[in-house]
């Protein structure tokens, strides 16, 4: 079996592929969006609680996709809690970044490191759109739009 | 025709590996291993014999059709227009003016949305499709509900994928006017009772369109035993070039419709007060058509009639069972579409991978196949799935495709089994 596929399907991956954290809806969200990917018919739900200081208290999300989309959800939401949105939206630059090599190469702290694993989504251009359409939702949750499309 | 390759003569029995040969494509690699190619209901390859017609007209004698008073000129326009009558043929046509081009069988639906519907559809009247529809015969109509206040009615499908006949007829009324269904579905492989649904369709006086899309590569067409009105397809998936497309329809319905799109080739005369239309099937085609591309689709009915579609539909049908059978094998897989009468299209989940992961795995292994909601989201919640895989088969697809796709899926539960 080849390199890369090992490189995209790592075991952590998997792990949150198949266990994804975060995955409930939320009651109390303050800001929430739903992420479609056309091409494929994947949809996710971003929910995001911030606090009175900004900061995002809780983050978790629902949907149905293929492991990178969802491990890339589970891992997004693990690492969300206690940030600011401009932090999250810091983050998404990052992670866009890791993924297509567009834009700037923005300096991560230890946290978002962890992120790398899903950077074998290079060597794959159909599968970007997986990794990235919850970081997309997300930063339309926090502008307060409702419904985000990747074309 | 002075092309350096011949439509292949009948074979018998059916030589699946000489034609494989006339698909120069089929002997490429892709990621170092042998390419299995399980996506022809998407588009199908193109044999040597299309492609060197689409060459030929290039080299040769290419120049615009209908204008130039010149020998080339002529030349083409004889070959284009020629290509009418080879479809006529095909499909049994009455006529070859009853032969409109189109850029493909989405282009087709439109037309006869815009130009039947727009003039003979009123408020109220009901457009009746299926729960299995492609999206090209789903959203010209909700874009016609829209703007008309037309009514579209769904008639529903079993789980196996077939269409509930009893349910189809309660909604067909005196409000009716049109029936437009998909010959085969190109998702789940289901062959609908088409014969019926024409003679059910017909007597309430409703008018039907048939989407040929994925039938009319398959098995023998023949519109006027049909009854049909209109029967659309694409001639990508049928072997020839992208870019061409096929709409039937019976002479006198084509007559009484105004034409698609204004311009030049669909006219008689024009001044600034008035134009009238050119007669069928000019009426329908305006600027400047597909012509190297209509050229290569006579090329590829010439090379399928060659081989002969119940040879390809008895071939196809084999091995179809044999992926079938092979399929069943693979631990956790269940089959999208278990209708009796199916034909060349196998859409199946695993309990355990997402289809984009599994289309994604099974490339590195030279697999090729589709993985989404194949322009069918409608159906994708009928069935209950969000995505489906879908190996589909062509006239060239052979055991050696069927193992390699069974073996890759093998890497597939090596990840996520």
């Amino acid at each position: 079996m080849s390199d890369d596929l090992r490189e995209l399907y790592q075991e952590v991956i998997l792990d949150h592929g198949k266990n994804p954290r975060n995955f409930h809806a939320s009651d109390d969200a303050t800001n929430e969006a739903r992420g479609n990917n056309p091409l494929c018919g994947d949809q996710l739900v971003i929910y995001i609680k911030l606090d009175a200081d900004g900061k995002i208290a809780d983050a978790s999300f629902l949907g149905k996709g293929c492991a990178i989309s969802m491990a890339s959800a589970s891992m997004m939401t693990d690492l969300l809690k206690g940030r600011s949105a401009e932090e999250a939206q810091h983050m998404f630059e990052a992670f866009h970044h890791m993924c297509t090599g567009e834009g700037e190469n923005v300096e991560l702290d230890e946290d978002v490191e962890k992120l790398k694993v899903l950077s074998g989504v290079r060597e794959f251009p159909t599968r970007v759109k997986c990794a990235t359409l919850p970081w997309h939702t997300l930063v339309a949750a926090l502008k307060g739009e409702n419904e985000i499309s990747t074309e | 025709m002075t092309t350096s390759s011949t439509a292949r003569l009948v074979t018998d029995p059916y030589d699946v590996e000489a034609i494989r040969a006339d698909f120069p494509i089929l002997a490429r690699t892709m990621h170092d291993k042998p390419l299995a190619f399980l996506d022809s209901a998407a588009s199908a390859q193109k044999p040597r014999h299309v492609i060197d017609a689409v060459s030929d007209v290039y080299e040769r004698e290419y120049a615009n059709v209908h204008r130039g008073l010149y020998q080339i000129s002529e030349a083409v326009t004889e070959r284009y227009e020629g290509t009418r009558d080879i479809i006529r043929d095909f499909i049994g046509a009455a006529h070859s003016h009853e032969i409109i081009f189109t850029r493909n069988a989405t282009e087709s639906i439109n037309l006869i949305a815009h130009s039947f519907g727009r003039a003979f559809l009123k408020e109220g009247d009901e457009v009746v499709i299926t729960e299995l529809e492609h999206h090209a015969n789903i959203v010209p109509w909700q874009m016609l509900r829209d703007e008309k206040g037309i009514v579209l009615k769904v008639a529903p499908i079993t789980d196996e994928g077939e269409l509930i006949m009893s349910a189809f007829e309660e909604l067909l009324g005196p409000k009716t006017k049109l029936v437009a269904v998909s010959q085969m579905s190109n998702v789940l492989g289901t062959i609908l009772p088409i014969e019926d649904i024409i003679h059910r369709a017909h007597a309430v006086g409703a008018k039907v369109l048939i989407d040929g899309c994925q039938a009319i590569t398959h098995f023998p067409v023949d519109v006027q035993a049909l009854g049909c009105d209109f029967y659309v397809f694409s001639g990508h998936k049928l072997y020839g070039p992208s870019g061409i497309g096929v709409l039937y329809g019976r002479e006198e319905l084509l007559n009484a419709m105004p034409p698609f799109m204004g311009g030049g080739d669909m006219i008689s005369s024009v001044s600034f007060e008035k134009s009238t239309w050119a007669k069928l099937p000019h009426k329908f085609e305006a600027g400047t058509p597909a012509i190297a591309q209509a050229i290569g689709l006579g090329a590829a009915i010439e090379y399928v009639n060659g081989l002969g579609l119940a040879a390809i539909a008895a071939h196809e049908q084999d091995l179809l069972n044999y992926a079938t059978q092979q399929l069943l094998s693979v631990r956790g897989l269940r089959i999208i579409g278990t209708a009796p009468n199916k034909a060349s299209v196998i859409s199946f989940m695993l309990d355990y991978a997402h289809p984009h992961d599994i289309a994604t795995i099974i490339d590195r292994a030279g697999v090729a196949v589709r993985a989404g909601h194949h322009c069918a989201q409608p159906l994708m919640q009928r069935m209950d799935v969000p995505a489906t895989t879908r190996a589909s088969l062509g006239l060239y697809s052979n055991r050696a495709d069927i193992d390699a796709l069974v073996q890759a899926l093998g890497d597939v539960e090596e990840f996520f089994g």
